[in-house]
């Protein structure tokens, strides 16, 4: 595991200059996973902010071979191009003979809802890949609307808060067990703001002989409406409350990775961010402790499948 | 060895593909075109190919892996029909578009609902636009023998082609071809040397980037001139694959167009029944004749409207609908090629246009007869005469 010193030391692969918002917890992702993962990689990417404000033609921000062909087929397409490097690696007609890491990024829109299809297939083939889904619960590219991941009562274009309704009406899909009933070698879930967690992941998941999956929490300041220079703490505040919890399944094992000292009350991190404010609008309080509920019942679940002791 | 096999359309197909040996095939079943796959999967088991056979969940994935494959710097195919193509249509413009050389067997069928299975032109007719080179096959042996050209039309111009046979009257059909010797057909495609394959990792290279409507115009201007330039590739790949192999197609084919006053513009399987309709009627002297219209993308609309032109009448078979648009598909670009090119002096041309008729017929597979064709040179030979016709669009085969 390297320190934060040497990782500050490895040549960057996503350059600098690109368009991604000031704060925006998407190219943190992309950078920390790209840093620790050994080389050479190959990288494919959704549609989504990351992919338009880092390609913009004539320019790119990633060093290395990059492919992105549409919305909901990220995994499909890293597919294919794991599977030529299979064939013309056995035929011995690589253009460079070497032990290629494909990673795949997207966002939750392009993996939990609109591209679940292409990504559940690939799991399943078992194709030798890393997706990481920088999750920051909302279409954020296309103006902040809803997605199967934003939390209940969260506040987007498309579930507004209204004169009868409190935003997001659902609760969010867990993708992350999702993807551990595929049976991949490795499942993690990771957030922004704990790069050791994340580094560590992204190592433990190129190790395996097979598909990955890293479901990393993001904050978005424009849909979260949150300060930009408190990406990282919302991100460790979302660990610490239990509202995103760190924790690995390798070859069917749960493992808690990260254990809060002092599980956090959720409206702290609530209070951090505009999507939420409505919630603290009297009349709203029974939808609050709902929400305290259900994380602390996931919370217990979680520490129960982990092997932990409940609280 | 060369030998002669008895087989079906989609085995013919899949026997072209095990020749081929593509280093990825990504592919999904789909009715009438299942067996394409089924038949490949099993040479893929016994080891016959050195492919890696991704069997994707959906069409869609089947053309984005296909894509990746491509773009990584492997020859790359797949298969698919009616649905399946129209599930892979956003795919279909990316693969023109980042001109990837991808060879797609595609079986014709009808499109739902009501949900069919049966032949029409109804799918790939709905993605002539896509930037993708279209081959329509009459019979096992022109989709063999065209399998085969389109490797090299598609690496030569680096845009991607289907090929395509009619569902059931074809893919399932037995008929006797003539295969060569799997190194014969490797020695003709050759090996496949990409430019900038995504996997030459000492090159790195973006491929997907965003264009805005500073670049996006040029970059579709280009993709628009390859297709304008692919005409003269295809016909010389046609004369080399005669040399090699002793038969060639053309672009279109003319049966009996010699002195023929009026003619039947027809795609597909259907010029086989027309050239049996033409056979009866030069028997009675009508000056009749038949053009196959063999590769729809790239539209040769001047070397077909001047194999027309002379005509007094000229009827167009569609297997597809308009649904209101001028008329068929077929039609619709035949006559406005004709409208615009004549081999006849500019002075002459006046009032000289051969009179047009569209037929819609053989929807969701409904059978077409020679009496049926028959029938439409006898209002061929009434419209050449001067007879008024009452509609452009008329409908073989259909109860009213």
């Amino acid at each position: 595991m390297p320190s934060l010193k040497e990782l500050s030391k490895e040549k960057e692969s996503l350059s600098g200059g690109h368009r991604l918002c000031a704060g925006c917890g998407a190219s943190i992702v992309a950078r920390q996973v790209l840093l620790t993962a050994p080389k050479p990689l190959v990288v494919t990417c959704a549609t989504g902010c990351l992919e338009v404000a880092t390609t913009i033609f004539p320019y790119t921000a990633w060093e290395m071979p990059w492919m992105h062909s549409a919305f909901e087929n990220a995994a499909a397409t890293c597919s294919g191009i794991e599977s030529a490097y299979q064939s013309l690696k056995k035929q011995g007609t690589l253009p460079v003979d070497a032990n290629i890491n494909f990673i795949t990024f997207g966002g939750d829109g392009g993996t939990y809802d609109i591209g679940l299809q292409s990504l559940s297939g690939a799991m399943e083939r078992g194709h030798k890949m890393l997706y990481v889904c920088y999750n920051n619960q909302a279409y954020m590219n296309t103006g902040i609307q809803r997605s199967s991941a934003t939390p209940k009562g969260g506040f987007t274009t498309t579930s507004p808060v209204g004169k009868v309704k409190p935003g997001k009406e659902q609760s969010r899909k867990d993708l992350t067990e999702i993807m551990v009933a595929h049976n991949i070698p490795y499942v993690a879930q990771a957030v922004v703001g704990d790069w050791r967690d994340l580094t560590t992941k992204v190592q433990k998941a190129l190790s395996k002989d097979g598909p990955s999956f890293i479901n990393v929490l993001t904050p978005c300041r424009l849909g979260w409406g949150c300060a930009p220079e408190k990406t990282l703490d919302i991100g460790r505040l979302a660990a610490d409350t239990c509202f995103w919890p760190l924790y690995e399944v390798e070859e069917g094992v749960y493992k808690l990775t990260h254990k809060p000292k002092e599980k956090k009350p959720i409206i702290k991190l609530l209070k951090l961010q505009d999507r939420f404010k409505h919630l603290f609008k009297k009349g709203n309080e029974a939808l609050l402790a709902e929400i305290q509920e259900d994380i602390d019942k996931k919370w217990k679940k979680l520490l129960f499948l982990c092997g932990e002791k409940s609280e | 060895m060369r030998k002669k096999l008895a087989i079906t359309g989609n085995e013919a197909v899949a026997y072209a593909m095990k020749q081929i040996n593509p280093d990825v095939v990504a592919a999904y079943p789909i009715t009438p075109a299942t067996e394409i796959v089924q038949i490949f999967s099993q040479y893929v088991a016994d080891g016959e190919v050195n492919t890696e056979f991704v069997a994707v969940e959906s069409e869609h994935s089947a053309m984005s892996a296909t894509i990746g494959a491509s773009a990584a710097g492997s020859r790359a195919m797949t298969a698919t029909s009616s649905q399946g193509l129209a599930l892979m249509f956003e795919m279909l413009y990316i693969a023109s578009a980042l001109r990837l050389p991808i060879v797609m067997p595609e079986v014709n069928r009808s499109l739902s609902a009501p949900i069919n299975i049966h032949a029409d032109h109804s799918d790939t007719m709905g993605a002539r636009d896509c930037g993708w080179l279209q081959i329509y096959c009459e019979n096992s042996q022109e989709a063999y023998d065209s399998l085969i050209q389109a490797v090299r039309i598609a690496e030569e111009s680096l845009l991607p082609i289907m090929v395509t046979i009619d569902g059931f009257i074809i893919s399932h059909a037995m008929e006797a071809v003539d295969t060569f010797d799997n190194k014969e057909v490797q020695n003709f495609i050759g090996k496949y040397k990409p430019a900038h394959p995504l996997l030459d990792i000492k090159h790195p290279i973006t491929i997907g980037a965003i264009d805005f409507n500073d670049y996006y115009f040029e970059h579709k201007r280009s993709q628009i001139e390859a297709m304008n330039n692919v005409e003269p590739v295809i016909l010389k790949i046609n004369e080399e694959f005669k040399k090699s192999f002793g038969r060639g197609y053309g672009l279109f084919e003319e049966y009996m167009m010699q002195d023929a006053e009026t003619a039947i513009v027809v795609i597909g399987s259907t010029a086989g029944t027309a050239k049996v309709a033409v056979d009866n009627l030069r028997k009675q002297g009508k000056k009749v004749g038949l053009l196959r219209l063999r590769v729809f993308r790239p539209f040769p609309a001047e070397k077909l409207s001047k194999a027309l032109s002379h005509l007094k009448a000229v009827a167009v078979l569609d297997r597809s609908t308009g649904m209101n648009a001028y008329a068929g598909p077929v039609c619709t670009e035949v006559a406005s090629s004709l409208y615009t090119h004549s081999d006849l002096p500019a002075s002459q041309q006046a009032g000289k246009k051969p009179k047009i008729l569209n037929y819609i017929y053989g929807l969701g597979g409904r059978d077409i007869f020679v009496e049926d064709i028959q029938k439409v040179y006898v209002d061929l030979e009434n419209v050449a005469k001067g007879e008024k016709t009452e509609k452009l669009i008329n409908y073989i085969g259909v109860r009213e």
